[in-house]
């Protein structure tokens, strides 16, 4: 368990560095939402399933929606 | 987008989902959830039916003016809950003394405020969400 | 010569973080601040007093219940700046408007 707790954390690490990077920003989403998705198990991990929860539908689905549409009606590129 | 496969999809795993939200919002004072992730999760399902019909089927179905009530409704019932609590000579948003009804411990229907108020988040939330999405994709 | 004040600074920054990370108490501490007399008296007396046996619902919406409303209406603040800047450009009687 304290070794899956730690691949996730450096996972997280490593998406929120390659969000900052990439150019491309529906690219850019994707590793967000991938971001979210592993914060929701996290949470999971701390003993709170309401903030897993939250997380799972706010920061996985419903802001990568939101940026997505944000996108299609400005540039994709950065 | 016009995919028949995406479309029979949709129309089969809506209802799942929206079941799904309607359980966490109305157990939230009982198992982990309440309005928020509930809320979330019921605006979701709706966002899932614009992507799958396009704008036009969705704005039948979700209109701004239903999405402003509810959105207005939802919060003035918050306030309203909590002004019965003044009226009863106690604090905003007293709950035992202000004479909800209590029931019995883990049933559906106790704990007199949390649920009412946890419904009016989950609607306030849904509708935010579905509202906020729309806004955006509308085209002119 | 930007560079290097910007490494200087960087740097004295994270010195200051990992010292403060290395104080703090680990995860479930008994040590932990937060630890204290509101959190016994939650875990006591929530069931008690509110009858709902998720003491997270009962602080939410309970005890804290005028915090919920402060975030009802910053979603509510929200959705209003969002649709009043946006749905002007949508309505056809106001494009005549903004185009001059």
């Amino acid at each position: 368990m304290q070794l899956l707790n730690v691949v996730l954390v450096i996972f997280l690490i490593v998406c929120a560095i390659a969000v900052e990077r990439t150019k491309d920003l529906l690219g850019a989403v994707i590793i967000y939402a991938a971001y979210g998705l592993v914060m929701a198990v996290l949470w999971l991990f701390m003993k709170a399933p309401d903030i897993a929860l939250t997380e799972a539908a706010i920061g996985a689905g419903v802001t990568a929606i939101l940026f997505i549409g944000v996108i299609s009606r400005t540039r994709r590129m950065e | 987008m016009d995919d028949l496969i995406v479309k029979t999809i949709t129309r089969i795993i809506i209802p799942f989902i929206q079941v799904y939200g309607i359980y966490i919002v109305l157990h939230g004072h009982i198992s982990p959830g309440g309005g928020f992730s509930g809320g979330a999760i019921l605006g979701a399902s709706l966002i899932l039916y614009t992507l799958a019909f396009g704008y036009k089927d969705a704005a039948k179905k979700m209109p701004h003016h239903v999405g402003a009530i509810l959105e207005s409704g939802a919060i003035l019932w918050f306030l309203a809950l909590g002004l019965i609590g003044i009226f009863a000579g106690g604090n905003f948003l007293t709950n035992r003394d202000a004479g909800f009804y209590m029931g019995n411990l883990s049933m559906l229907f106790n704990a007199g405020l949390i649920p009412l108020v946890t419904l009016g988040i989950g609607a306030k939330v849904a509708s935010t969400m579905i509202t906020l999405f729309h806004t955006i994709i509308e085209e002119d | 010569m930007k560079k290097i004040l910007a490494i200087v600074v960087l740097t004295g920054l994270l010195i200051l973080l990992l010292s403060s990370f290395l104080e703090m108490p680990v995860l479930g501490s008994i040590e932990n601040p937060s630890y204290n007399d509101t959190t016994h008296y939650y875990l006591d007396n929530a069931v008690e007093d509110t009858n709902a046996p998720n003491v997270i619902a009962a602080i939410i919406t309970d005890y804290r219940a005028f915090d919920t409303v402060g975030e009802t209406v910053v979603l509510f603040t929200a959705i209003a700046a969002a649709a009043s800047v946006l749905r002007v450009l949508h309505d056809d009687s106001n494009k005549e408007k903004v185009k001059h």
